[in-house]
């Protein structure tokens, strides 16, 4: 009976961030020094820093920002950013939105949750879009739909590869229903520019869930993922509350994924370049057969 | 003059009522012939999805409905509308059908959402719903959806990236549940009635959006005047060249949240 009880009826009361795989964060204990929310080390927030936000004891990936994530990818000074000044209106005119998206763009330096421009990558030339975890953990309105749109128009029209990187909450909920309409808009850019013959590469980061996994972050032809990010579409507390139960370990994981199919390769942040280099060639040299 | 319902809140509940027609009754009343066809061909059938071909007016077409079930054996049996990855995939499968055999596709969509739980998460919710998006952003043939109850966000776009989405007076369509809302956004369950209305959810917001082009109002001939305007919608689509309807389809949804600088 008390099983019974345990297992249907009863909410869940331990914290999913407790579970092995889930999202960590480095944990400030002040300004200079971070404490691993993994294996517990404490590190320096300049070294942590220096090794792409990634643990060097244990290798949890820590967020990234958009502008760091790039920084980090591309070929020294060849980031030129699109769309830089599309921004967020308040369509439905929702309680609280517009002093949450001033917030969101004091505390981000951003204006939206998403960054677009055209770059290099191992002399390479890529369109290329990340998300931003420090703005409404990369949450879909209007703005980002469109932004995410108009890079794929503009790789199509310059037959230019596609480097995606998806960190994200899901559909903006504070622009309704126009958040929902992104999934379509993106989903008919991302099918017209793969019509043309063009390489699509994303890799899922920590979180990608909702309406991002249920459009573009599952529509590309090479799909990457880092270690531990959890992928999923309906969040793992959403889904404890409605089977009323436990999730088991390792759930949503992007582990998880690559074994059950969803995911071609898990690649460590540091190696990601290299990786995507060498995709970016493979994909981009079949006229190699012409020349003889 | 009928009475309307007038709040959101009362939409949503009107919405979800249990005596409202499901998608069986719409086919039921609108079409013949109709022949349910089963399975995704990967992985099992999803009775979420009720599908096939069908005649309007004596016309051919490919049905794609989401069916809630009726009494509570038969919710049970539909799983209360709520489709697992086998059910977009199922779906995914008729419509590259009426491509194939260039039948217009009626989509009738009522869920309260793509289902939630271990299994939807291991066989790809979030691709299948993502496949769904890109073939319908192309498919070669006209397609029209009907919200005819509840529009739970990812799991009702799936069946709802059309030439023209229509809805019923009372039917809601929206990114969240009022309850998903008012939880999330204020922690405060009691606030859903709040969230109803923040979330501009009703067929006159959607077309004030341009997410729907039409409202068709629940009064007594709604089947005939319904069936009407899909066999007139149809014929007018089926004319068109192939590229132009495909053209003003992304048009359609690429001007979404597209007037925003």
């Amino acid at each position: 009976m008390s099983i019974f009880k345990k297992g249907l009826f009863k909410r869940p009361n331990v914290p999913l961030e407790s579970q092995e795989g889930a999202p960590e964060a480095a944990l400030p204990e002040d300004g200079l020094w971070l404490r691993c929310g993994r294996c517990k080390s404490m590190l320096l927030s300049a070294e942590l820093a220096q090794n792409a936000q990634v643990c060097p004891k244990c290798g949890a990936h820590f967020h990234l920002g958009a502008r760091q994530r790039i920084a980090g990818i591309v070929d020294q000074g060849s980031f030129q950013e699109l769309f830089a000044d599309v921004a967020a209106g308040d369509p439905l005119d929702f309680p609280g939105y517009g002093a949450k998206l001033e917030k969101a763009r004091r505390q981000s330096g951003e204006i939206e949750a998403v960054v677009c421009g055209r770059a290099r990558i191992q002399d390479r030339p890529l369109a290329l879009f990340a998300m931003d975890p420090g703005f409404m953990m990369g949450s879909m309105g209007c703005a980002v739909g469109e932004k995410i749109a108009r890079l794929f128009e503009f790789a199509l029209e310059q037959r230019l590869p596609v480097l995606g990187f998806t960190v994200s909450g899901g559909a903006r909920m504070q622009e309704g229903i126009l958040s929902l309409m992104q999934m379509a808009k993106v989903s008919g850019a991302v099918r017209r520019f793969g019509e043309a013959g063009l390489l699509y590469v994303c890799v899922l980061t920590d979180p990608t869930t909702g309406g991002v996994t249920a459009s573009f972050a599952m529509e590309a032809d090479v799909t990457l993922a880092e270690p531990g990010a959890l992928i999923g579409f309906a969040g793992p507390r959403v889904i404890e509350q409605t089977i009323r139960q436990r999730l088991p370990q390792g759930f949503q994981t992007a582990e998880f994924l690559l074994e059950k199919g969803f995911v071609d390769r898990i690649v460590d942040r540091r190696a990601q370049r290299e990786e995507i280099g060498r995709l970016l060639r493979l994909y981009g040299e079949a006229d190699a057969w012409k020349k003889g | 003059m009928e009475k309307r319902l007038s709040s959101p809140w009362d939409r949503v509940q009107a919405a979800r009522s249990a005596g409202r027609p499901t998608a069986r009754a719409f086919i039921e009343a609108m079409l013949t012939d109709f022949t349910p066809l089963c399975g995704d061909r990967r992985f099992g059938e999803d009775s979420a999805v009720l599908a096939g071909p069908a005649r309007l007016h004596g016309k051919p077409l490919m049905v794609v409905g989401l069916e809630k079930g009726v009494d509570t054996k038969d919710k049970i049996a539909h799983n209360f509308g709520s489709a697992q990855p086998e059910g977009y995939r199922k779906s995914l499968r008729l419509m590259k059908q009426a491509e194939k055999f260039r039948l217009p596709l009626l989509c009738l969509v009522d869920t309260s959402g793509a289902y939630c739980g271990i299994g939807a998460e291991e066989r790809g919710q979030g691709q299948a719903i993502a496949e769904n998006l890109t073939t319908l952003m192309g498919l070669q043939t006209p397609v029209v959806s009907v919200l005819i109850g509840e529009g739970g966000s990812g799991g009702a776009l799936a069946l709802a990236v059309a030439d023209r989405v229509w809805m019923l007076e009372n039917a809601v369509y929206s990114v969240i549940s009022p309850e998903g809302c008012a939880s999330i956004l204020w922690k405060d369950p009691a606030k859903t009635r709040e969230a109803a209305k923040s979330l501009r959810l009703t067929a006159e917001d959607l077309r004030g959006f341009g997410v729907i082009e039409r409202i068709f109002p629940e009064e007594p001939g709604l089947f005939a005047q319904l069936a009407g305007a899909l066999e007139e919608t149809f014929a007018e689509l089926s004319r068109l060249e192939t590229a132009d309807l495909l053209e003003a389809r992304y048009l359609k949804y690429r001007k979404l949240g597209a007037g925003i600088t």
